[in-house]
């Protein structure tokens, strides 16, 4: 079991009336690729700000390797970042940029200037040290701002959605380069982001945060297959949710008529759940349970997969996804209504 | 086709503009070089009696000297008190900061002559005028809102996230502002003392009244004027126009190269 090297404890921040971070508890593991996601304005912004010292909570405490770090200015820090602008100082070349944090660090010249070196070569940029920044592509920016951060060794790096400028060929790229480095380093990732794709394509665990909160932490998988909340289901996207009042026996009464799921709520109380795209299945007639009757609007194909949007009696929008060869093989006439399917254990009922 | 007369128009337009401005500068520069005591046409042979008259003239040197000294004091002065300034405007938000820009950016707006006045009686209550020192107290409070308006242009060109990328990687307040912001900023640095300078060096009332006996050479200059026409005048007039113009063009293109140079280099 991996030890935590950070902790986040009850960490509230405010600014003003407004409060940013609403107490939140957090264990970063040493040597995780921890991604932090949610909408703008959800505090995850603010929380890697807290982590850096750029700002301090006002409640509660943040320990790195069971140190306090409240209180300690931002240079006396370790926990350098990778910012969404980037950063790179414009009057330095990409090798001084490098060499920044080791100069701070009072480390001989001849020695910083190989460790950059170093560096450069490791991210592929070698060739390009002596150009000034805003003579780089945004891929070799990128790297730049990694080299910089990473020079120094840390044991945690922090990176503010490093991503969100780049054309979406380059991120692809450098969500490889990202991940590969993580592993190779050992040391630990800690990544904002709002996208999606990136959070679920390189972390070992998601945070969801929505209004200052904690709304979920767990794997992709845990988070895409068990959304804890209505939130979560929302946000996470591919997911179509239902709300009804639980009839007992693990029937929910809705406005598609009763559904059957499995977990049991007490008879009378408002039930929502989410079912996930990829686990409804489409038929020409309906099925023994779990039918629901729908109109075909349009479909969009992002690879091998097909996502369906369907209408459904009440105007609710309905999404299935599938492999594009399944859709082929389906009898889907837009003139007719079909029945949207879905098995009860597939049900995940929401705490909200 | 119907614009090609307006495009006609409006470049005589220009040159006559242009003609209008610096007509009577030139036709000074090409009089200091007259053999004729009154400048009319035709002109007379050429000569550099006027230069070498200015030259040997017993005012003139030590005139020169304080403009130079007051110009050179001024502009490292104001400069500091300018940048000093724009930071603290870039950097923190606090109660009062509109009154305070307001205040800092208002004494181009007074006129010279009543700023002239008001620093006379201010400077002798503390029997501080008529000095040399007395001239670069008054430019210092005419120029710095210049240095500060230049470089505040250039800070707000800067990434904000650039002083916290430093502070992040172990710098500390000082080190960040000799590494990052001062290196950022040098330009507009520069062009601020050049054009401090040559406010200074120009400027005639507040160092006429202020100035004492310690005359600056605009001072100098307009004596030599009240006394009768005298072509070295002209001889003087080059010279220092020629200072100016090139401490303007230094600061000019200083700033107007960064400017273009910044959009991609956060």
């Amino acid at each position: 079991m991996r030890q935590p090297l950070v902790v986040l404890d009850n960490v509230v921040k405010r600014f003003g009336s407004h409060v940013a971070v609403k107490g939140i508890n957090l264990e970063i593991r040493e040597g995780e690729f921890l991604a932090v996601m949610g909408p703008s304005g959800c505090g995850k912004t603010t929380t890697l700000r807290m982590l850096a010292g750029l700002e301090d909570p006002s409640e509660g405490d943040i320990r790195l390797a069971g140190q306090s770090l409240v209180g300690k200015s931002p240079h006396e820090r370790d926990t350098p970042m990778v910012w969404q602008s980037l950063a790179l100082f414009p009057f330095l070349n990409a090798r001084e940029n490098v060499e920044f944090g080791l100069k701070m660090r009072k480390v001989e010249p001849a020695a910083r200037r190989r460790r950059a070196l170093d560096w450069l070569d490791r991210l592929g940029i070698g060739e390009f040290a002596e150009r000034p920044v805003d003579q780089l592509s945004g891929g070799q920016r990128q790297r730049v701002a990694l080299a910089r951060a990473l020079v120094t060794e840390p044991r945690i790096l922090l990176l503010d959605e490093p991503l969100s400028a780049l054309d979406a060929h380059l991120v692809i790229r450098m969500q490889a380069v990202l991940t590969k480095l993580q592993k190779e380093l050992g040391i630990t990732f800690v990544y904002v982001t709002h996208s999606q794709s990136e959070a679920f394509a390189m972390a070992d665990r998601i945070v969801i945060m929505s209004k200052g909160e904690i709304a979920q932490i767990g794997t992709a998988r845990e988070i895409y297959r068990a959304p804890i909340n209505r939130f979560v289901a929302e946000f996470v996207g591919r997911n179509n949710i239902f709300t009804g009042t639980s009839q007992g026996g693990g029937h929910v009464e809705t406005p598609f008529g009763t559904l059957t799921v499995s977990g049991e709520r007490a008879k009378g109380t408002p039930v929502s759940f989410s079912v996930a795209a990829d686990l409804m299945s489409v038929s020409a007639t309906p099925t023994a349970t779990n039918s629901i009757e729908a109109q075909l609007l349009s479909e969009e194909f992002v690879g091998s997969m097909v996502t369906l949007f369907f209408e459904a009696k009440d105007g609710t929008e309905l999404k299935v996804q599938m492999p594009e060869r399944s859709f082929a093989a389906l009898p889907l006439d837009t003139s007719r209504s079909v029945y949207l399917n879905f098995a009860p254990e597939n049900a995940q009922l929401l705490k909200d | 086709m119907s614009l090609a007369p307006t495009r006609i128009l409006l470049r005589i337009y220009i040159g006559i503009l242009f003609l209008f401005v610096f007509a009577p500068i030139i036709a000074s520069f090409v009089f200091s070089f007259n053999s004729d005591r009154f400048p009319t046409i035709p002109l007379g042979g050429f000569t550099t009696h006027w230069y070498e008259k200015a030259f040997f003239n017993a005012e003139l040197l030590p005139a020169a000297l304080n403009s130079l000294t007051v110009a050179l004091s001024t502009a490292l002065l104001s400069t500091f008190i300018g940048f000093t300034a724009a930071y603290t405007d870039y950097r923190y938000q606090f109660f009062g900061k509109t009154g305070f820009l307001i205040l800092g950016l208002l004494p181009p707006t007074i006129p010279l002559i009543i700023m002239a006045l008001a620093m006379l009686g201010w400077l002798s209550n503390f029997h501080a005028s008529g000095m040399v020192v007395s001239i670069v107290i008054a430019h210092t409070v005419l120029c710095a809102p210049f240095a500060m308006a230049i470089i505040r242009l250039r800070l707000h060109q800067m990434d904000p996230n650039l002083e916290p990328a430093a502070h992040n990687l172990g710098a500390s307040e000082w080190v960040t502002m000799l590494n990052i912001i001062i290196p950022f900023t040098r330009p507009s640095i520069i062009a601020a003392l050049c054009l401090t300078a040559a406010v200074s060096f120009d400027e005639f009332a507040v160092s006429w009244f202020v100035s004492g006996l310690n005359k600056t050479i605009p001072v100098v200059i307009l004596e030599i004027l009240t006394g009768n026409i005298d072509p070295q005048v002209n001889a003087i007039g080059s010279v220092v126009l020629l200072v100016s113009i090139a401490l303007v063009v230094i600061a000019q293109s200083l700033v107007m190269g960064r400017t273009r140079s910044t959009g991609t280099a956060s």
